[in-house]
């Protein structure tokens, strides 16, 4: 090819620039900001170059920026590789090639790198409004594209932005068929960076007074869950997470320990639901409590708890099936009883004091539990700003400040029962959740992440007790929003105090979710199960493979086809197109041409009524006719007659 | 051999059958089209992409490296539709002095309802020149061509290309259509001064014409400037008039051939007389050429100097 060494022009670079731009953007989030203001400035001088019609600089200035830019990158991560530098790097040095793009080649390598920077963004953010927003970047670069194949003529901005999203629009069927059949492998290929999956929220391993009311300021969904039949009552959907069995006087934190898991007694009624559970890069997965079975890569620990062979870093769905009323656990064995009964015995004296009055004053353990939640229910608060705690936190909270949050109540509920010799762990996890009758399933957000207890109990095993549900019932029956006082903060999301802000929010949710389902999880087992459902129980590659390239060639045939119809329109004189033109201009004002005037009668007496358009007419009329009868036919005359037309006003 | 090979291989390929009258319509089966260097850029970044894809299990990442794979695909066809079934025929070329280049117009014909944009015109591997068709319309291209030696020069094989829209594939169709383009004789070198005007009768009285005074009109014929159409009168409708123009030349002249001196190569003295024909137009003269073959009559204008560096142009290649 001869021109791929063309120089580009300033609205080629215009267009890459403001690409370019475009892309980069959401990445100023996570850089450190002298990597933004080096862009900035970059991409200020490759404008002014390419405005003034400058120079590039030299290499050797480059290379030396690219140097420096490195070294701070360095500097900044301690690394150049993993997720964060590598973006950062990688933006920069895009920045620094736009100050040596100077050919139609090296602007065609731009436009690929910006292809490139798009797919960047989605290591941060998949949502609906990043896709868009990236959508609208693939527009303008495909523009860009298009511009820089315009040869020398400069068509309107909204026209090569018009042809690039038609070129993208008619390109969706086949990335349809693409993104369904395309053989899908499970990830990764190679290893992560370690800060692959950094900055996710949720539950953490330990619990001390503050951990839970934090998370619950967060409105980001912990998972969603569609269930099969029923979604149960609001009272019933105690999702359980981590378990704590060690408390050190201030945290509850847990240490693997195995044991003889206990069996199920009695099972009650089951419910079947399916969660989709948002990266979290822990282990344990959600299910109500009791969890059934095992979904399929985890195991369930001896104490109920279901973990995941591997850290949840991506979207998860799994089947679950769990029991509501079941008994379990009346065979603990005398190990994992005596650790639940431990307690620091330096901390809270007065806990552990009131724990020993409560065993004296009641003979059975359900009089003992009776009395601590009548205590609670009398003269507790439940709020989400509750005061600072000293060094013996639970004597502070149960004798004089009172008000606490879920992980408040469940720790000095727990520290009393165990002073009282009744085995109690914590159960930290999530409760209720928000119905959204579109698509009938259930969000669960951090915001209600929760605490509680479960107590043992001779001849019924582990029983569940929230105390929580003592102090604020309503915490249980109708959420997190009702149930704390109206000044504490809470997200939006969770208050939502107007009846068409919930339903907007939870229409996004359920597009959130359809999107997360069908865009973001579209998993190889989801692939699988799609096509057994179409009739495919064995799909492997090659039969994807097949079938993929039958529908691709179905699809690009009816396109070819479509474009290449037999045109056969009649072909029209361009001067006479642009003499009409100029006819029309003139007719509009009232001064139309009658049927068998010839052009130079038709100017003479429009010269006559409107002298001030003389020499225009005068001008356009004669090119006219010298290039429809007299001896004129080079592109020249015509374009100049062309322009002429355009630019007359009667 | 190999060379032979490649060329008998391209000749059944690309279906080379010589020059072509009238009209070509650029039918599928004459539209070639394959990847270029950044379309081969572009399919090793989505690779790379799909691998991120995998790799990060990014959702959006799969569905953007599909997204271009089917732009990818997409730009094929519209780059072939960009320059498949254009109707080509064949403009005129201005003759041109060995030496020049020639300029053959040919015009493209878009019969379609979509515009097509930056087609490139190139002879060999000179030069493109790029013109946008507008739907249902029809647009001359120009491709330029050295013209090395006098006679009548046929560029050949002309290369009809586009890369429009993404530049990803390069869509190209060759034309050989019967153009051709009188070369005149390069003139020799101002200097040799005109041999004097041979006696005859009448020739002072003969009107010369010239540029410098207007004299009158007379019927346009072929050939004569447009820049002495008498616009002014075509606008009265009295048909086209050319504008006639007073020389000073009084007197009338015979270029001859055989007036040179004999050592004198073919070339050369073709060279001459063209030298010569061109300052005896400019003068205003009235002359005439005589050649072993030919004579052209004494007369005067634009037409006969054309006719005169023609026969000068052909001369002997007949």
């Amino acid at each position: 090819m001869t021109d791929a060494k063309q120089p580009i022009a300033w609205r080629h670079v215009r267009w890459l620039l403001v690409a370019l731009a475009l892309v980069a953007a959401p990445h100023g989030a996570q850089m450190p900001v002298w990597t933004i203001a080096l862009m900035v400035m970059l991409i200020a001088w490759r404008a002014y170059v390419g405005y003034a019609r400058l120079t590039l600089p030299n290499r050797w200035l480059l290379l030396l920026i690219a140097v420096a830019a490195t070294i701070g990158v360095f500097l900044s991560y301690r690394t150049i590789f993993g997720r964060d530098a590598g973006v950062a790097l990688l933006v920069v040095m895009l920045g620094l090639k736009l100050l040596e793009t100077r050919t139609w080649r090296d602007a065609m390598l731009m436009s690929f790198l910006g292809y490139f920077l798009v797919i960047t963004n989605f290591l941060y953010s998949q949502t609906i409004g990043t896709g868009l927003y990236m959508l609208a970047c693939t527009v303008f670069i495909t523009a860009a594209m298009v511009s820089l194949n315009h040869g020398a003529a400069e068509p309107p901005f909204r026209a090569q932005l018009r042809t690039a999203g038609v070129l993208l629009a008619q390109s969706v069927p086949l990335t349809l068929v693409l993104f369904l059949l395309f053989p899908r492998v499970p990830g990764p290929l190679w290893g992560l960076p370690r800060d692959a999956f950094a900055g996710v929220s949720g539950l953490s391993d330990t619990m001390t007074p503050g951990s839970l009311s934090s998370l619950v300021l967060s409105d980001a969904v912990a998972f969603r869950v569609r269930f099969e039949s029923q979604i149960p009552r609001a009272k019933d959907l105690y999702w359980r997470g981590p378990l704590m069995w060690d408390f050190d006087g201030r945290t509850w934190s847990t240490q693997s320990f195995v044991y003889t898991a206990p069996g199920i007694e009695a099972e009650g009624d089951t419910v079947a639901y399916e969660v989709t559970l948002e990266p979290h890069n822990r282990r344990w997965l959600f299910a109500l409590d009791l969890p059934a079975v095992a979904p399929p890569r985890s195991v369930v620990s001896t104490d109920y708890q279901l973990y995941s062979v591997q850290p949840v870093n991506n979207r998860l769905r799994y089947e679950m099936t769990s029991f509501l009323n079941a008994r379990f656990g009346e065979t603990e064995g005398r190990f994992a009883l005596n650790r639940a009964l431990q307690l620091p015995p330096r901390f809270n004296p007065r806990a552990q004091e009131l724990g020993r009055a409560l065993r004296q004053k009641h003979a059975d353990e359900e009089g003992i539990i009776g009395e601590m939640l009548g205590m609670f229910r009398r003269n507790f608060v439940y709020t989400l700003e509750p005061p600072l705690l000293g060094e013996h936190s639970v004597d502070e909270f149960l004798f004089s400040t009172r008000s606490g949050f879920c992980e408040h109540y469940a720790s000095s509920f727990a520290v009393v029962m165990r002073a009282a010799g009744i085995p109690t762990r914590i159960v930290t996890g999530y409760q209720g959740g928000e119905v959204n009758v579109l698509g009938n399933y259930l969000i669960v957000r951090q915001a209600d992440a929760h605490a509680w207890t479960e107590v043992w109990l001779r001849n019924r095993g582990w029983v569940r007790v929230d105390p929580t549900f003592a102090v604020a019932p309503v915490r249980v029956d109708t959420g997190i929003s009702a149930a704390v006082p109206r000044t504490d903060p809470l997200p939006l999301m969770v208050r939502a105090p107007y009846e068409f802000l919930r339903q907007a929010r939870l229409t996004w949710d359920y597009m959130a979710n359809a999107w997360n389902q069908w865009v973001l999880g579209y998993t190889p087992e989801r692939q699988r199960s799609l096509l057994a459902n179409v009739g495919m129980d064995d799909a492997t590659w090659e039969k994807l493979t097949a079938i993929l390239f039958v529908l691709a060639g179905i699809i690009v045939a009816m396109f070819t086809a479509l474009a290449l119809r037999q045109m056969t329109s009649r072909v029209r004189d361009p001067v006479k197109i642009a003499y009409q033109r100029f006819c029309d201009k003139l007719r509009r004002k009232g001064l139309s041409r009658a049927p068998a005037e010839g052009p130079v009668d038709y100017a003479r007496r429009v010269e006559r009524q409107r002298p001030e358009l003389a020499p225009a007419v005068d001008a356009i009329t004669r090119l006219y006719v010298a290039l429809r009868y007299g001896a004129e036919s080079g592109t020249a005359a015509l374009i100049e007659l062309q322009r002429r037309v355009r630019q007359f006003t009667a | 051999m190999y060379a032979a090979l490649r060329n008998r291989f391209y000749t059944w390929l690309f279906r080379w059958r010589g020059p072509e009258t009238g009209a070509i319509v650029l039918v599928q089966r004459r539209v070639f089209i394959l990847p270029t260097r950044q379309g081969l850029v572009f399919a090793l970044v989505l690779l790379v992409m799909l691998a991120g894809s995998i790799n990060y299990s990014l959702g959006l990442g799969f569905v953007l490296t599909f997204l271009l794979g089917a732009l990818g695909v997409n730009g094929m066809i519209h780059t072939f539709r960009n320059i498949a079934n254009l109707r080509i025929t064949g403009g005129r070329a201005r003759p041109v002095f060995a030496g020049d280049t020639a300029l053959f117009t040919i015009h493209l014909e878009n019969r379609g309802n979509t515009e097509r944009y930056a087609i490139g015109l190139a002879h060999g591997g000179g030069p493109a020149s790029f013109v946008d068709v507008a739907a249902r319309s029809a647009m001359p291209a120009t491709a330029a061509v050295r013209a090395t030696r006098r006679g009548v020069l046929r560029p050949g094989r002309l290369t009809l290309f586009t890369r429009y829209p993404l530049g990803l594939y390069y869509a190209w169709a060759y034309v050989d259509l019967d153009l051709r383009c009188i070369v005149y004789p390069r003139p020799a070198p101002p200097g040799p001064p005109i041999p004097p005007a041979a006696a005859s009768p009448g020739a002072g009285a003969e009107r010369g014409q010239g540029q410098e005074d207007f004299s009158g009109m007379r019927q346009y014929h072929r050939g004569d400037s447009p820049r002495h159409i008498a616009w002014k009168a075509a606008a009265r409708d009295q048909g086209l008039l050319t504008k006639q123009f007073t020389g000073h030349a009084e007197t009338e002249l015979w270029l001859d051939w055989a007036l040179l001196p004999p050592q004198m190569g073919v070339e050369e003295r073709l060279s001459l007389l063209a030298r010569w024909v061109l300052d005896a137009h400019a003068a205003g003269l009235t002359y005439g050429l005589r050649l072993p073959g030919a004579t052209l009559e004494l007369a005067a204008g634009e037409a006969h100097r054309d006719r005169c560096l023609e026969t000068l142009a052909v001369f002997g290649n007949d």
